[in-house]
C-alpha cells in the first residue's frame, strides 16, 4: 500500500517541530532554513498551513532534471534525489509548480522531501496530527467523514 | 554544547559589533538566558547606575535549549536594569526571535553605550552591523516590521522593536517580537529605547546543533512532548482557552482583584473570560478567538489570535484592526477588565492589540488605569487632569482612549506612563498605587493567595506573577495542593517555585510546561543536549544561586529589606468577599522565615555562608 502525507492545516498551530524533526533527519541539526517542509503563517487570517512535496506520480521535477538524478523510491513512491548525480542546476526548482524542490547553497545540491525512506519525520513529530502519513488512496477519507456527519438523514429514518 | 558559546557585543556608543566567546564557565553555573546574562550584567554593570543612562546594558539572552526540538524551546530573554523599579529586570519572551537568534549562532547580544542616532541591529549568521533607523523612529511596533522587511525583501527576517510607548518614556514599555510575543515586563522597552536602539532583525539559516547526545536528546524530547500531551492543563486547557482558562477559577477562589484591587471578585469575569472568547458573538456573528497558536518548538500551544467586530466602536473605520493579531491572555484580560471594571472583551483586545502594536506591559497599564480611576472616583484627579475623559471604574471608552494615549504619550497619557506608583504619588496618594519595588501587581490577590504575597513583595523585579508561581499549588493543586488562605509553610514553598522558576528561565524552556513538567522531566533535556552532568537537583542549586545573583545586584544598586512589602491595603483592608472574606495578607508572619530559609541576614542581605555556599562572586 502506497502512503501519502496527508496535511490538514485546520489542526496546525504554527509550531514547527514538523520543520525541526526534518532537518534533524536530513542534515542532523536542528534548522528551519533547511526543512523541507515549511509551515506558513497567513497572520491577518489567523491562519498556519505545512506545506512540502506531494509526489506528483509524473513529478515534473523528475523529468525535467537533465542528468536523471531524481528517481522513484520503489518502497514508497517519493521522487529522490541521487545527490552524486546533482549537479545543482537548479532546473527542477524552477520546473515544481508548488516551489518545494529548493537549492541548498551549502552543499551545492537541490533538496526536496522524500517521506524519510517511509517514516516521515515530520508527521512523527507533528503535535496536533495536522500531518499524518496514510493510506494515498484515502487522504479525502477524514474530509468525507466530516460532511457525512452534517448529512440530515433524519427524514429517511422517519419515513 | 547546545551554547553555541558565542556573544555579540554590540557598542552603541562607539557603532561596534564583535564577537567573542562565552564565558563557559558561568554557563556550567548560571545555564543561559536569565541566569547567565544575569551574571554578565553582576560583572559589566555598576549596579547604581541610571537604567535609562548608557552605563546600563542590554542583554538578549538565548538558553542552551533555544532552538531545539524541545517542546517550547524557544524562548529569550531580555536582561537589564529597570527603570521602573530600579532593580534587576528579566522579560522573557517566545514566538520565534529567540530561536532565530540562536540559528544565526548567538547564544547573547550584549548592547552597550548609547547610539547617538536612532539605529537598529541587523543580524544575518555571523554579519551583524548597525544600521540608521531614522525613518523608524516614532513608528510603531507594527509599522516597523512591515518596514524593515519590506526593507530587507526577507520574509523570513525576525523582528523584535520597541514602539512609541518607549520612545517618549513610558517607564513600562516592553519589547515585541513577531507582532504580538512580547518581553513584556519592567521596562525593558524603556531601556531600549534610550539607548536609541528602534529593533533587531534577525535572519539565522546556520541551525542548532552541538547536541551531546542527539539519539538520546530526541527521544527526550519525545516521551516529554507525550507527557504535556496527556496532561490536563498542557494538553487541553491551555490549547483550548489559553491561560484565560484561570478567569472564572480565580474569580470563584476569591482571588480575583477588582477595581484597583478594592475587591476580590468581579461579577464581570465570565464575560471577559477564554469560555467568553469561544462564544459567538451576536453583531458579527464569529467568535473572539480564531484559533490558537505555537510558540517555536512549543507542543502546547497557548497563544490567542483573535478578530475585533469590525463594528465595534474601537475599531469603527479603523481597518488596521479589522484581522487577526495576538489576543488576550489570562493577566492583559484581569488587568484591563476586572482591576478597571471593564467587562467588554472587544474592549479589552483592542487595548491589547494596543499594547502589542505600540510596546506596552498590559499588566503594568492596565494596573495603572485603575489606579487612575480610583483617583478619579475619590476626586484626586479630575477632567482638568485627565484631558476631559470620564475616568470612572468601567468605562471602556476610557480604557481605550488611555491606551491610545498612552502608545504615544500624549496628555495625560505621559502620566499613565509612569506607571502606577509614580502617578498615585504624583496625585498625593501613594497608598493607591498596587506596586512592590514600583512594578504594578499581577492577576491573583495576596488576600486570598497568601503565598503570592509573599512572592510579590520578595520577587527580584517588582511584583509578578512568573517569579514563583504559587498559584499553581494552592489554587490549580501542582505539584500538591496547599491551602490558599494559610500562611504556614509558604515561605518554603514561595522559596522553592523561585528556586525552580530561575533554573526553568534559564534553559530556553517556557515556564508553561511546569504544569506537567517536573525539574525531573527539565533535567534529561539539558543532560542529553548539554555539556556537563545534569539533573534536578544541580538545576535546584542552580536555581537558587540565580535567585540570590539577582537579590545581590539589587541590594548593591540600593534596594533594602523595606522593600519587600506590599501596599497597605493588602496588609490593612480585609478581603470584603469570598472565601477569602475578613483576611489581609498575613506577610508579616512569612517574610522573617523566609528570610532564613533564604539564608540571608535580618537586613535583607546575602549572608557570608549563603554567598560562599553557591559560590556567588563576592
Amino acid at each position: 500500500m502506497q502512503k501519502s502525507l496527508h496535511i490538514d492545516p485546520g489542526k496546525c498551530t504554527g509550531c514547527v517541530q514538523c520543520e525541526l524533526a526534518c532537518s534533524f533527519e536530513n542534515e542532523g541539526v536542528f534548522n528551519t532554513a533547511k526543512s523541507r517542509i515549511k509551515v506558513f503563517t497567513f497572520h491577518q487570517e489567523g491562519r498556519f498551513v505545512p506545506y512540502t512535496c506531494t509526489q506528483c506520480d509524473e513529478a515534473w521535477c523528475m523529468q525535467a532534471c537533465p542528468v536523471d538524478a531524481i528517481v522513484i523510491n520503489a518502497k514508497t513512491g517519493s521522487k529522490d534525489i541521487i545527490e552524486d548525480r546533482c549537479v545543482g542546476c537548479k532546473v527542477c526548482t524552477i520546473a515544481c509548480p508548488f516551489g518545494t524542490v529548493n537549492y541548498n547553497q551549502d552543499t551545492g545540491k537541490v533538496i526536496k522531501c522524500d517521506l524519510c525512506g517511509g517514516d516521515p519525520a515530520c508527521a512523527s513529530a507533528c503535535p496536533t496530527a495536522a500531518i499524518t502519513y496514510i493510506d494515498a488512496d484515502t487522504t479525502g477519507l477524514d474530509r468525507m467523514r466530516a460532511w457525512a456527519a452534517k448529512t440530515d438523514n433524519a427524514a429517511q429514518a422517519s419515513a | 554544547m547546545a551554547w553555541t558559546n558565542k556573544v555579540l557585543r554590540v557598542n552603541l556608543s562607539e557603532g561596534t559589533c564583535n564577537s567573542e566567546p562565552l564565558n563557559t564557565e558561568w554557563a556550567q553555573d548560571y545555564i543561559g538566558q536569565r541566569g547567565l546574562a544575569t551574571r554578565y550584567m553582576v560583572e559589566e554593570v555598576d549596579a547604581t547606575c541610571d537604567p535609562l543612562g548608557p552605563d546600563n546594558k542590554l542583554i538578549f539572552a538565548t538558553g542552551p535549549l533555544t532552538g531545539t526540538m524541545a517542546s517550547t524551546g524557544g524562548r529569550y530573554s531580555v536582561i537589564t536594569k529597570g527603570p521602573l523599579t530600579g532593580a534587576i529586570a528579566c522579560s522573557n519572551s517566545g514566538g520565534f526571535l529567540g530561536a532565530e537568534l540562536k540559528s544565526a549562532g548567538w547564544d547573547m547580544v550584549i548592547l552597550e553605550g548609547k547610539s547617538d542616532k536612532p539605529v537598529y541591529l541587523y543580524i544575518e549568521n555571523e554579519e551583524a552591523q548597525l544600521l540608521s533607523a531614522d525613518d523608524l523612529w516614532g513608528k510603531s511596533v507594527w509599522e516597523t516590521d512591515e518596514l524593515l522587511h519590506k526593507k530587507h525583501q526577507d520574509p523570513q527576517l525576525r523582528i523584535a522593536a520597541c514602539g512609541r510607548s518607549a520612545e517618549t518614556g513610558c517607564l513600562y514599555a516592553g519589547i515585541v517580537n513577531d507582532l504580538h510575543r512580547a518581553a513584556g515586563r519592567s521596562g525593558v522597552g524603556t531601556v531600549m529605547a534610550s539607548k536609541n536602539l528602534k529593533a533587531l532583525a534577525v535572519r539565522g539559516t546556520r541551525g542548532v546543533g552541538n547536541i551531546k547526545d542527539p539519539a538520546r536528546f530526541m527521544e527526550t524530547a519525545r516521551e516529554q512532548k507525550q507527557v504535556l500531551a496527556d496532561h490536563p492543563v498542557t494538553g487541553e486547557g491551555l490549547p483550548t482557552l489559553g491561560t484565560q482558562v484561570l478567569m472564572n477559577v480565580i474569580n470563584e477562589s476569591g482571588a480575583l482583584p477588582t477595581r484597583n484591587m478594592r475587591e476580590v471578585k468581579f461579577d464581570g469575569a465570565r464575560k471577559i473570560s477564554g469560555e467568553q472568547m469561544l462564544e459567538v458573538r451576536k453583531t458579527d456573528g464569529r467568535p473572539n478567538l480564531t484559533t490558537n497558536a505555537a510558540c517555536f518548538g512549543c507542543t502546547i500551544a497557548c497563544g490567542r489570535i483573535s478578530t475585533i467586530d469590525q463594528g465595534h466602536f474601537t475599531v469603527e473605520n479603523k481597518p488596521q484592526y479589522w484581522g487577526n493579531s495576538g489576543g488576550l491572555e489570562y493577566e492583559a484580560a484581569w488587568a484591563l477588565g476586572a482591576d478597571t471594571g471593564v467587562d467588554d472583551l472587544d474592549t479589552l483586545t483592542y487595548a491589547n492589540f494596543l499594547c502589542n502594536e505600540d510596546g506596552f506591559d498590559p499588566i503594568s497599564f492596565g494596573a495603572t488605569v485603575a489606579a487612575a480611576m480610583e483617583l478619579f472616583d475619590i476626586g484626586a484627579i479630575t477632567t482638568k487632569e485627565t484631558d476631559g475623559m470620564e475616568f470612572n471604574f468601567g468605562s471602556a471608552e476610557a480604557l481605550a482612549w488611555a491606551a491610545e494615549k498612552v502608545a504615544t504619550g500624549e496628555g495625560f497619557g505621559a502620566d499613565l506612563a509612569l506607571g502606577s506608583k509614580r502617578l498615585c504619588e504624583k496625585y498625593g496618594h501613594p497608598d493607591l498605587s498596587m506596586t512592590v519595588k514600583g512594578q504594578e501587581f499581577p492577576a491573583y490577590d495576596p488576600r486570598g493567595i497568601q503565598g503570592m504575597g509573599l512572592a510579590y513583595a520578595t520577587s527580584n523585579r517588582g511584583a509578578c506573577h512568573l517569579r514563583g508561581y504559587t498559584v499553581s499549588s494552592e489554587i490549580l493543586g501542582i505539584p500538591e495542593k496547599t491551602d490558599p488562605l494559610v500562611t504556614d509553610g509558604k515561605a518554603g514553598l514561595v522559596k522553592a517555585f523561585q528556586d525552580v522558576t530561575a533554573a526553568w528561565d534559564s534553559t530556553g524552556l517556557c515556564l508553561f510546561t511546569s504544569f506537567a513538567w517536573s525539574l525531573e522531566n527539565v533535567a534529561p533535556h539539558m543532560d542529553s543536549a548539554c555539556e556537563g552532568d545534569w539533573d534536578a537537583n544541580r538545576l535546584m542549586e542552580t536555581g537558587e544561586r540565580i535567585w540570590n545573583l539577582e537579590r545581590d545586584f539589587n541590594m548593591r544598586a540600593g534596594l533594602t529589606a523595606a522593600d519587600d512589602t506590599l501596599p497597605k491595603r493588602m496588609l490593612e483592608e480585609a478581603a470584603n468577599t469570598g472565601p477569602a472574606e475578613g483576611k489581609v495578607s498575613g506577610l508579616a508572619e512569612m517574610l522573617p522565615e523566609y528570610y532564613k530559609e533564604r539564608g540571608w541576614r535580618q537586613d535583607g542581605n546575602l549572608s557570608d555562608e549563603t554567598r560562599e555556599r553557591l559560590r556567588l562572586p563576592g
